[in-house]
């Protein structure tokens, strides 16, 4: 197994947004600004990376007729020691991100992903698949977030730090509103299908 | 807290809380079950029917369990099992007493489950502090709003299937494109409403 090719194929081909199309309600509520979309994926990341290992541990001891049950209260559980954590050390994030963070347990991703690849491989191969899929997610989250922060507000600040500002203020409110997520993703969207047909029609 | 009005909570959950285009939840069936306007009513009515269900049963858990036992913690396991059991007793139910809805319903019960529309009403009615009434109304409202938006959705994606549009956006870019138009209206309409 090449650890390299297996973690890269989390960010293109198995692309959790764009490849296999799970998880958009976070991906279009959280991605306000480029914080709160690092803030969702850090979640994200920390429950699919344990409740992968955990459950592909422990795979030849559930029983497939109840795995489904089985696998949503292991996930439940790493949910809400993330939010309890959160709740605690960032509580400024805690609130910014509202009710996404217990919603986490109903992430398509997780339960997909567990589902699909570590009820089936051992503990290591997981481990990379959930960091490469984790990886995916929180670049096109900041991809998103960066997309609708500059449109919306004219700069991108990210805890303290001003990353990068207009020199003019474009003011277009809509784009933090909800219409901006839609629109942001149906269009980011229609680039990936244009660049994968052309691709496609170029390999032959 | 202010005690809200209760159609003031309804008219929230219909139009100014839209759960799927102002909340984005359950965006997986918006975007799943609109490709034809018979499965997304059917798949509205289930949801209309365990929100209002979910919404009674978790406020009993929560306010007469949970809260007695002081383990508000748990409160996300109890939830989501609650829901995957209440799916399936319903399922069993309606397809014991009524073959004819079970049906139309039944495929789309078990999506339910795992429908992040569901465990947010619940989650967002203790978030809330909403009294019994408040929750069960704001659970009726919710899958209200859901289905309106679901069958415009639905209206609009099947007269639009036969338009000449670049093939890298049919599909899944157009629903979204369908859909900001469709939050856009929401969002300067409702908005300005004060309740």
């Amino acid at each position: 197994m090449n650890v390299f090719s297996e973690f890269m194929r989390g960010i293109t081909r198995d692309n959790p947004i764009f490849g296999l199309v799970l998880g958009l309600c976070p991906t279009l509520a959280v991605t306000t600004s480029v914080e709160n979309a690092i803030g969702m994926s850090a979640g994200t990341a920390f429950v699919l990376v344990c409740s992968n290992i955990f459950i592909s541990a422990m795979r030849k001891q559930i029983p497939s007729a109840v795995r489904l049950p089985i696998f949503i209260i292991i996930i439940a559980t790493f949910v809400s020691i993330v939010r309890m954590i959160m709740e605690a050390y960032v509580p400024s994030m805690y609130t910014a991100l509202g009710v996404f963070i217990p919603l986490i347990v109903v992430n398509c991703i997780i339960i997909g992903r567990a589902e699909a690849y570590a009820n089936k491989n051992s503990i290591f191969p997981s481990f990379i698949d959930a960091l490469g899929i984790s990886t995916g997610f929180l670049l096109v989250l900041m991809v998103i977030g960066g997309i609708r922060e500059i449109l919306g507000t004219g700069q991108i600040v990210s805890f303290g730090y001003t990353l990068l500002s207009l020199p003019v203020n474009p003011a277009v409110t809509t784009m933090i509103l909800p219409p901006g997520a839609f629109l942001t993703i149906g269009i980011l969207m229609a680039v990936v299908n244009y660049q994968r047909a052309k691709k496609r029609a170029k390999g032959g | 807290m202010v005690e809200k009005a209760l159609f003031a909570i309804f008219l929230e959950g219909v139009f100014i809380k839209n759960f799927l285009i102002i909340q984005f939840l359950g965006l997986c069936s918006f975007v799943g079950v609109t490709k034809d306007v018979k499965s997304a009513a059917g798949m509205s009515g289930a949801v209309i029917f365990v929100m209002a269900m979910a919404s009674t049963a978790s406020y009993l858990l929560y306010t007469y369990i949970l809260v007695p036992t002081e383990m508000t913690f748990l409160d996300l396991i109890s939830f989501i099992v609650v829901i995957a059991a209440l799916v399936q007793l319903v399922e069993f139910v309606v397809r014991k007493n009524i073959p004819s809805l079970y049906r139309s319903l039944g495929i789309y019960l078990p999506l339910i489950t795992t429908n992040c529309a569901v465990l947010g009403v619940v989650l967002l009615n203790v978030q809330s502090q909403y009294n019994f009434m408040q929750s069960v109304v704001f659970g009726i409202s919710a899958g209200v709003g859901y289905t309106i938006v679901m069958l415009m959705m639905a209206s609009i994606r099947e007269r639009s299937t036969f338009v000449s549009i670049p093939s890298s956006i049919r599909g899944l870019p157009q629903a979204f494109l369908i859909a900001t138009m469709l939050s856009l209206a929401f969002v300067n309409y409702f908005w300005v409403i004060p309740i």
